[in-house]
C-alpha cells in the first residue's frame, strides 16, 4: 500500500502539484516540507517517516507523520506544540525524534531557528511606529497645483512685503534708525491716502494683520537701541548644526533596543499573536491593493503619488531607551 | 423627402433667429447674461452658426465700445466740473467674491481676544518664554534636505537642529519638552523632495501638519543674497478666519519677538487662498525721486534671500503629536476644496 519508491518514481518523473521547476533546482510547495527542496529525502510525499515543524499564530508546533498511522490520512500527522524558550523546543525536538535519521533531526532544528527568529523580527517591527503611506490622486494634485499658481499670482507678494514695511516704518516701528526727510513722510502718506481713496472698493482685498503684529510694533520701539548692542551674542554658532553629537549614548541605546524586544516577545504570547495577525493583515491589504494597481495597469494607470507621514502604532515604549536620547 | 428636409431646415434656422432675438435683450456677453457662444450653440448647421456667431460678436463689440466712451464722457464731464465721477467698476475676484466664513475676525474682537489671552502661545506673546525650535527630519533624509535645513537655520536663529536617528516622534516630543523647547519642526523628504512639515508646539499642542511645495533653495533664486542668522521681522498676511489666526499665532510663535532690525530681514507668511507663501527677504528704505522736480518718495526694496516654498494645511490636531488618540480641530478633506471660493484660512 504504501511505497516510498513508487511514490518519489511518480513524483520525480512524472507530476507532482507541490513541484515548482526553476533553472538550477527544484522546489516545494507542500506546506510539510521541512526545508523547501524537492528531493527525495526532503519529501513529505514520499516518506512514511516524515517530521517537520509550522507556525500557526505565532506558535511553533513539531509535525510527526510514521508509517503506522498511514492507513488513516486524518489521524496521519502527529501534532505536539513546542515550548515558547527556544532551548527546551530544541530539548523537545531531540526527545521526540531521538533515532530518527539524523538528516531529519538537522533540519527540523534548523527551521525551528529560522521560524523564532523571524517571529522575533516581527514583533520588534510591530511594536516599531512605522510611517503609513498615503495615497494622492494625481488630478487633485494637478488642480492644486494650478490653484497655488494662481493664488501666488494673486498675492503680489513683493508689493504687498513693501507696503507692509512702509507701513511699519510710518508708524514708526524701526524707531530713530532711520531720518528720511519730514516732506517724505508726508508724501508717503498722502500717497497712502490717495491710494485708499482710489481703492475704497477693494477694501476687501487688502490684508487685514493679525493681533500679534500689532503688539509687535508698539513696544518695539523700547528696545531697538539695546537690540543694536547686543544681536551679536544673540548669534548662533555651527555647533548648533552638530546638535547630535551632544547626546551620548544614542547608539548604545540601539543594542539595548533590541534585546528588550527578544525578552519581551517571548514573555507575552497574546500580545505576540495579536500583532502577527495584524501585520498579516496589512500584508493582505498591501497584496490587493497591489493587484489592483497591476489590473489597472492595462487601462491608464493614474499616476499616485505618495508621501509619507508619520504614524505611529506605538505601544509602551521600554524605559530604557527612552533614557538614552 | 428632401423637400421635407429643406423645409425643416429652413423653419430650425427660423427657430434659432427668433430665440436669438428673444435672448438679445440683455446685452450680449454682459457678465450676467449669455455668451455669445451660448447663444449660437444650439445651431446645428456650422455654417449658419459660424454666421451668427460673428454677427453676434460683431454687435456685442460695437456696444461694449460705445459703452465704454459714454463711460469716458461723464468721467471726464465730471472732472471738468470738478464734482464726483460714476463710480469705477470693481472687477471680480475670487477673493471678493470668497464664500462667507462665520468665523471671519472682525478687528477688535472681544471673544478673540480673550481666547488669545489663554490659549497655548498666550505665554509666548506675554514675552514670558523665548521661542526655541528643535529642527528635525523624516527617518532617511537626503542631501537635498540637509541643504534646505541649512537655509532654515539661518531663517529662524533659535532652531537648533537634531538628527532624527530612527527615533520616533513621540520619544522626540517627550525629550524636547524636558529640554525645555517650546516647537517642533519635523520636514518630511520623499522621493527627494522636501514635502511636508509637522510642526508640535510644546508642551500643550497644538499640531500642524503641512504639506509643503514649490521648494526654492536660495541658489536657485536668481540675484538673491545671503542671509545673516539674525532675527528677523516677521510679517503675517491674511490669517482671516479662527483657524487661520490660530495658525498665525503659531507660525509667529517660532519666531523672535525683538527682531534685529539692524539685518533689515524680514520672513513672510502670506496666505492667499489657502496657500501659504514663505519668503525671506532683505529690505532697504530710499528716497527716491519721482520725474525732475518731484519730491522724492520713500520705497522699500527687496532682495530675497530664500529659501521659498508653500505651506497648505492639512491638519491641525489638539496636543501634541498622536496620530491615533489625536483629537483634530481641522482636517483635509480633498472635496473642501471643489468649490474654488471656499477657503478655510
Amino acid at each position: 500500500m504504501q511505497n516510498d519508491a513508487v511514490i518519489w518514481q511518480v513524483i520525480n518523473h512524472g507530476h507532482c502539484t507541490y513541484k515548482v521547476k526553476t533553472k538550477t533546482q527544484n522546489f516545494c510547495r507542500n506546506e510539510y516540507n521541512v526545508t523547501g527542496l524537492c528531493n527525495r529525502s526532503s519529501c513529505p510525499l514520499a516518506n512514511s517517516r516524515y517530521a517537520t515543524i509550522r507556525e500557526e499564530d505565532g506558535r511553533l508546533y513539531l509535525y510527526i507523520k510514521t508509517i503506522e498511522r498511514a492507513h488513516t490520512p486524518k489521524n496521519l500527522w502527529q501534532k505536539i506544540r513546542l515550548k515558547k524558550r527556544y532551548i527546551e523546543a530544541l530539548e523537545q525536538i531531540d526527545q521526540h525524534l531521538a533515532y530518527w535519521p539524523k538528516f531529519l533531526v538537522h533540519k527540523n532544528k534548523q527551521r525551528l531557528t529560522k521560524i523564532t527568529q523571524y517571529l522575533i523580527r516581527m514583533r520588534r517591527l510591530a511594536l516599531k511606529p512605522q510611517p503609513m503611506l498615503v495615497p494622492i490622486a494625481a488630478r487633485t494634485e494637478k488642480r492644486d497645483a494650478r490653484r497655488e499658481a494662481k493664488a501666488l499670482t494673486a498675492a503680489k507678494l513683493e508689493t504687498s512685503i513693501e507696503q507692509e514695511l512702509l507701513n511699519r516704518l510710518k508708524q514708526g516701528t524701526y524707531g530713530d534708525i532711520y531720518n528720511f526727510d519730514q516732506k517724505v513722510y508726508e508724501k508717503v502718506l498722502e500717497a497712502a491716502e490717495e491710494e485708499a481713496i482710489k481703492e475704497g472698493d477693494m477694501a476687501a482685498d487688502e490684508y487685514v494683520e493679525g493681533d500679534e503684529d500689532e503688539d509687535e510694533d508698539k513696544e518695539e520701539i523700547q528696545y531697538v537701541n539695546e537690540e543694536d548692542l547686543d544681536f551679536d551674542a544673540e548669534e548662533g554658532d555651527m555647533e548648533d548644526y552638530a546638535g547630535s553629537d551632544e547626546e551620548p549614548g544614542s547608539s548604545a541605546g540601539d543594542e539595548d533596543d533590541s534585546d528588550v524586544e527578544a525578552s519581551s516577545s517571548e514573555d507575552d504570547e497574546a500580545g505576540g499573536r495579536g500583532q502577527d495577525r495584524q501585520a498579516q493583515r496589512k500584508r493582505a491589504a498591501t497584496a490587493a491593493a497591489n493587484g489592483r494597481g497591476s489590473r489597472g495597469a492595462k487601462r491608464r494607470r493614474p499616476l499616485n503619488i505618495e508621501y509619507e507621514m508619520e504614524h505611529d502604532t506605538e505601544k509602551a515604549a521600554p524605559v530604557r531607551q527612552q533614557a538614552a536620547w | 423627402m428632401s423637400e421635407h428636409r429643406k423645409s425643416s431646415r429652413k423653419e430650425g434656422k427660423k427657430d434659432s433667429k427668433e430665440d436669438s432675438k428673444k435672448r438679445k435683450r440683455e446685452p450680449i456677453g454682459s457678465i450676467d447674461g449669455p455668451t455669445v457662444g451660448q447663444l449660437t450653440s444650439h445651431i446645428a448647421n456650422k455654417q449658419v452658426r459660424a454666421e451668427q456667431y460673428a454677427k453676434l460678436k460683431h454687435k456685442a463689440k460695437k456696444e461694449k465700445g460705445a459703452e465704454r466712451r459714454k463711460r469716458q464722457e461723464e468721467v471726464q464731464r465730471a472732472e471738468n466740473l470738478g464734482i464726483e465721477g460714476p463710480r469705477r467698476k470693481v472687477p471680480k475676484t475670487i477673493e471678493n467674491t470668497r464664500e462667507k466664513d462665520v468665523t471671519m475676525i472682525a478687528p477688535e474682537d472681544a471673544e478673540v481676544e480673550a481666547d488669545d489671552a489663554d490659549d497655548e502661545f498666550a505665554s509666548y506673546f506675554n514675552r514670558e518664554q523665548a521661542p526655541n525650535v528643535l529642527l528635525t527630519t523624516s527617518y532617511r533624509p537626503s542631501k537635498l534636505m540637509f541643504q534646505f535645513l541649512a537655509e532654515m537655520l539661518e531663517v529662524l536663529p533659535c532652531a537648533t537642529f537634531y538628527k532624527r536617528q530612527g527615533i520616533a516622534l513621540k520619544k522626540i516630543v517627550k525629550y524636547a519638552t524636558a529640554k525645555g523647547f517650546t516647537d517642533v519642526a519635523v520636514f518630511n523628504e520623499d522621493r527627494k523632495q522636501v514635502n511636508g512639515l509637522l510642526l508640535i508646539h510644546l508642551p500643550a499642542g497644538p499640531t500642524a501638519h503641512f504639506r509643503l511645495s514649490s521648494v526654492k533653495l536660495s541658489k536657485d533664486i536668481k540675484g538673491h543674497g545671503r542671509a545673516a542668522r539674525m532675527k528677523p521681522e516677521l510679517i503675517l498676511n491674511h490669517f482671516d478666519t479662527r483657524l487661520g489666526h490660530r495658525l498665525g499665532r503659531m507660525l509667529a510663535s517660532l519666531f523672535h519677538q525683538d527682531p534685529s532690525f539692524k539685518s533689515r530681514q524680514v520672513a513672510t507668511f502670506h496666505n492667499q487662498r489657502d496657500c501659504i507663501f514663505f519668503r525671506h527677504h532683505r529690505y532697504i528704505f530710499e528716497e527716491k525721486q519721482k520725474g525732475k522736480e518731484g519730491t522724492p518718495q520713500v520705497v522699500a526694496h527687496l532682495q530675497e534671500l530664500g529659501p521659498r516654498f508653500t505651506l497648505k494645511l492639512q491638519s491641525l490636531q489638539s496636543g501634541t503629536f498622536n496620530s491615533k488618540e489625536g483629537e483634530f480641530e481641522f482636517k483635509y478633506k480633498s472635496k473642501m476644496h471643489q468649490n474654488r471660493r471656499r477657503f478655510v484660512l
